[in-house]
């Protein structure tokens, strides 16, 4: 028979990446007495612990390594007065906010007055891409690959393959260069960038509007298969590729406690308070948009901060708002439902945009219209500022953003 | 009971044993053959079991749909309905003694139209001859009941209560590690490359040496008409038929209660949807006749083909995410049945042409093969009992270490959680590497713990797995 030990605290917050500890690290500094933090990994600090790469910080750290970055982020936690505990698994829900979790210590059961997910997002690997062919070895992801040679200095390679143009790759791309392994070529579905400003990865040629059809090789990779836009083949001749980002939350912890997704994110559904439909259930990072930036995930972190003491002080949960949708080319925006506080929007578009013109109505009526002066790529965010979001009524239907 | 021994492996680089001749040796280690020689395991026979790759059950044996069938479909009269009546029986009472996880899900075969709909009597009547008198036919109402996630226009079911989903690497793992446990030498990295058979005595070239025996057994799959022709046999030829197969994210189980599958036309069996032990959701296979025993791979076009039915059948399933993608190839002969022969002048039993009913049948075949030994030359002795083996749990449904209370507390190691996607602790992962037949490669483990196995592939825990396996290399 399985025998938990129950036991309360005020907030509980679940993954310990920038994002769960900014969270923790802004409520206990707030006087919250019983903040606890639990990560499933041995070490605390999410995804930058393996990037070994600079990029990460913020204006009072200066520019600090991946690693560097996460102990910092791990540090202001505890220093701040939260609980953080490693190696610590949350595996289900007991009820509204009682969440079970295995550690060596055994099996908890622990109800908060409040809950904060930060469970972070993966890069979708191979297979849930589709890509048919062979299963060698060889086959990786950014997450990966990182963990495999800055981790555990593992032979990768010799000739490499990164599929994917978001900011990501480039660190694929350097992850490979420390390795050894030569990078044959990047492939991306998306069209050249005008102005080719693109940082160049060890010179190894960006393959444009070019789709990966197969994997070849059995045991070990020897080839990427690869379909141009217009129809030509040719099979790029590696024993390694990267799959990088086409990001996925790791919602399984969102989903289970019936939190609703919103369909563009696949994140759970939450206003700019970060509340997600289920009360005293807030969610920060990446888990609510997939790959943004460790600065993106730490402000969400931040952020969420007051509306989490104001429902502690009060354990008020205003009624949710309307649902925000995009149409396409935008593939989707957060937070996703209307409602209190303010802050800004991020979005994200399928393919390149030139100074499009927003326009967010509701029911028909329009609410706000804009022209960004600036262009923006597929693959990585923009944002757009919450001002127009007091005319939302509130018990109106959902409102639109398109581009007009 | 058969008395246990050190068991003997032997693997790439080392000497194969120069003993006196075995009295049987089993070429092909799949599911069949494991289970062959734990059937040769409970006789006083030498017994060796021969794989050419470096793990068990690493052909078909690793890729098909999980399916403890019930044969209610088979045709009646065919050695292969009545082994796969007895497989089933025996299989379940074996896995059910042994901790091989089965979820007894039952199946039904909707029918979208009305050709199919009138097609069901006839089947209801087949299982009814094949001995299956528990299934029944179900209105389009109770199907809908019975399947709320069922896309629209099912006009009605059979339902075939009995059909269950197993673990298709526990089973011939465990048969394996009995018979290595009761003595049966295996030799992986072992291929069979040429035989010679001269005064009742085999010669077996392999990749690593020779082997003498008097009797062989022919399990070796796609691979067993080829096996034949190395002494001089040619009465069949194996044709692979491809299975591709797409997995979906444990976040689809709640969507389907039973195996869902459809009602058999002439171009065959056809594509299902069913749960799997793990608490996946699978969707596959495809039929496709092919002529390279190595091609594994999946098609784009296979894909598209079974989102197509998937999406027919459960439209939400296509929403979820997939976590896997694979392919397993049947071993088809060209005749609707298996092919198991004693061949008494060459000191052989071909077993062949197991093609898509092998995991449920393995037990039953094992036990015909073994009454054939006479017939074949040779006397197998008294049976003895096998000791009792208990495996490692798998399956989503039994008991899992890491909800295990008094098991952390007894051992701290089932505390920490290595694969996320899969829950596999560290004490699994250990006790894996320290069983009687530890992984060699990350797939390896993967079918010994289903570390690496999850949604996430690799993401977050597999370079972390590969630093065991390399750990473990001798
Ligand atoms: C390969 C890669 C390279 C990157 N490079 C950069 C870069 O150079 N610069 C940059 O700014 N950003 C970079 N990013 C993005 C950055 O890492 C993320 O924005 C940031 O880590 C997101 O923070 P998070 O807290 O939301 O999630 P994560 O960092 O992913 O943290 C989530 C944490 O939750 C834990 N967790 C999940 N589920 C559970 C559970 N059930 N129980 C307990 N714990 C759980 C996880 O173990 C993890 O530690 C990169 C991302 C990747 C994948
Ligand atoms: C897509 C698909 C779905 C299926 N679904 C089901 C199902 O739901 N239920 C069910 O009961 N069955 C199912 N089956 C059938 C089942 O998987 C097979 O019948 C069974 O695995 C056959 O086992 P085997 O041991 O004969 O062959 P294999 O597993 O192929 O084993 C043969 C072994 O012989 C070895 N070998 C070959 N040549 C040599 C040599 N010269 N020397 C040494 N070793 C050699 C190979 O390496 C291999 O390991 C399915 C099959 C497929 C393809």
């Amino acid at each position: 028979m399985t025998t938990r030990r129950e036991r309360r605290v005020d907030v509980l917050v679940v993954g310990a990446g920038p994002a769960g500890l900014a969270a923790a690290a802004g409520l206990a500094a707030a006087g919250v007495p019983d903040v606890e933090v639990l990560e499933r990994e041995q070490q605390a600090g999410g995804i930058p612990r393996h990037c070994a790469h600079g990029g990460f910080g913020t204006r009072r750290t200066g520019d600090l390594g991946g690693p560097a970055y996460a102990l910092h982020c791990a540090a202001e936690a505890t220093m701040a007065g939260a609980t953080l505990r490693t190696g610590v698994t949350v595996t289900g829900w007991a009820g509204p906010r009682t969440l079970d979790a295995t550690g060596p210590g055994g099996l908890e059961r622990i109800t908060a007055r409040a809950v904060v997910l930060a469970t972070g997002a993966r890069e979708r690997p191979r297979a849930a891409r589709l890509v048919p062919g062979t299963r060698p070895t060889g086959v990786y992801t950014t997450g990966e690959l990182q963990q495999a040679v800055h981790l555990h200095h593992q032979h990768v390679g010799t000739r490499a393959v990164v599929v994917g143009d978001e900011p990501v790759a480039l660190a694929a791309a350097d992850t490979l260069r420390t390795a050894g392994v030569h990078l044959v070529a990047r492939v991306t579905e998306h069209p050249p960038r005008p102005f080719a400003a693109v940082r160049q990865a060890g010179g190894a040629p960006l393959l444009t509007r070019t789709t990966v059809t197969a994997l070849t090789g059995r045991p070990r990779l020897t080839g990427v298969r690869v379909r141009h836009e217009y129809g030509r083949t040719t099979t790029l001749a590696c024993d390694t590729v990267v799959f990088t980002a086409d990001w996925i939350p790791d919602h399984e912890l969102a989903r289970r406690g019936g939190l609703p997704l919103d369909p563009g994110t696949k994140g759970p559904a939450h206003d700019p308070a970060y509340r997600t439909r289920e009360p005293g259930v807030f969610a920060v990072g990446n888990l609510l948009h997939g790959g943004e930036s460790a600065a993106t995930a730490a402000r969400e972190g931040r952020a969420v901060t007051g509306p989490v003491l104001r429902h502690l002080a009060t354990g008020a949960w205003p009624a949710g708002g309307p649902p925000l949708t995009v149409t396409p080319p935008l593939e989707w925006i957060a937070p996703n439902l209307a409602g209190p506080g303010g802050g800004r929007f991020l979005l994200r578009t399928g393919r390149r945009l030139t100074a499009p013109l927003l326009v967010v109505s509701q029911d028909g009526t329009p609410l706000h219209r804009r022209r960004l002066a600036r262009s923006v790529p597929p693959g990585s965010s923009f944002a757009l500022t919450a001002a127009w979001l007091e005319r939302v009524a509130p018990d109106g239907g959902a409102v639109c953003l398109r581009i007009a | 009971m058969v008395a246990a021994t050190t068991p003997t492996v032997t693997r790439a680089g080392e000497p194969l044993p120069d003993g006196p001749p075995y009295d049987v040796t089993v070429i092909g280690a799949g599911v069949v053959g494991t289970a062959i020689a734990r059937e040769l395991a409970r006789h006083p026979l030498r017994t060796a079991l021969v794989e050419a790759t470096d793990d068990i059950a690493n052909g078909t044996s690793k890729a098909n749909t999980a399916i403890l069938h019930t044969g209610f479909d088979a045709v009646p009269g065919t050695l292969e309905a009545r082994l796969v009546r007895e497989g089933q029986r025996l299989l379940a009472g074996y896995a059910a003694r042994t901790g091989i996880p089965v979820e007894p899900v039952g199946a039904l075969l909707v029918a979208w139209d009305r050709e199919q709909l009138d097609a069901l009597p006839g089947l209801l009547a087949k299982a009814e001859r094949n001995g299956h008198h528990a299934a029944r036919l179900l209105d389009a109402e109770e199907t809908a009941a019975r399947e709320p996630h069922l896309g629209p226009g099912a006009l009605g079911a059979l339902e075939i209560p009995d059909e269950a989903v197993i673990c298709p690497w526990t089973t011939p793992l465990a048969y394996a590690t009995q018979a290595v446990r009761a003595g049966v030498h295996l030799h992986l990295d072992c291929p069979v490359r040429d035989l010679a058979y001269d005064d009742g005595l085999h010669t077996l070239t392999t990749g690593r040496g020779t082997l003498r025996s008097r009797l062989l057994i022919n399990a070796a799959g796609l691979h067993a008409d080829a096996v034949d022709r190395l002494l001089g046999l040619d009465t069949f030829t194996v044709r692979p038929r491809r299975g591709q197969l797409i997995v979906f994210d444990k976040l689809a189980r709640d969507l389907v209660h039973h195996i869902l599958l459809p009602v058999p036309t002439a171009a065959g069996k056809g594509v299902l949807v069913a749960p799997t032990v793990f608490g996946n959701v699978l969707l596959g296979p495809t039929a496709e006749d092919i002529d390279d025993k190595t091609a594994t791979e999946s098609t784009a076009e296979g894909l598209a083909l079974l989102r197509e039915k998937g999406r027919r059948v459960l439209p939400r399933l296509l929403d979820e995410e997939v976590t896997a993608v694979y392919a397993g190839l049947r071993a088809a002969t060209g005749q609707e049945d298996y092919r198991i022969t004693a061949h008494p002048d060459r000191g052989l039993i071909t077993v062949g042409g197991i093609r898509s009913t092998g995991l449920t049948a393995s037990m039953a075949i094992a036990a015909y093969v073994v009454s054939l030994l006479p017939e074949a030359g040779l006397d197998p002795g008294e049976p003895g009992e096998l000791a009792p083996l208990t495996m490692p749990n798998l399956g989503e449904a039994g008991g899992r270490p890491y909800l295990d209370a008094a098991l952390i507390a007894r051992d701290p190691a089932h505390g920490t959680v290595v694969c996320h996607c899969e829950r596999v602790t560290e004490g699994e992962i250990r006790d894996a590497f320290a069983s009687t037949l530890p992984p060699r490669s990350a797939e390896g483990l993967a079918r010994r713990t289903r570390a690496g196995n999850g949604r996430c592939q690799g993401f977050h825990c597999g370079a972390a797995l590969r630093a065991r396996i390399e750990e473990a290399r001798p």
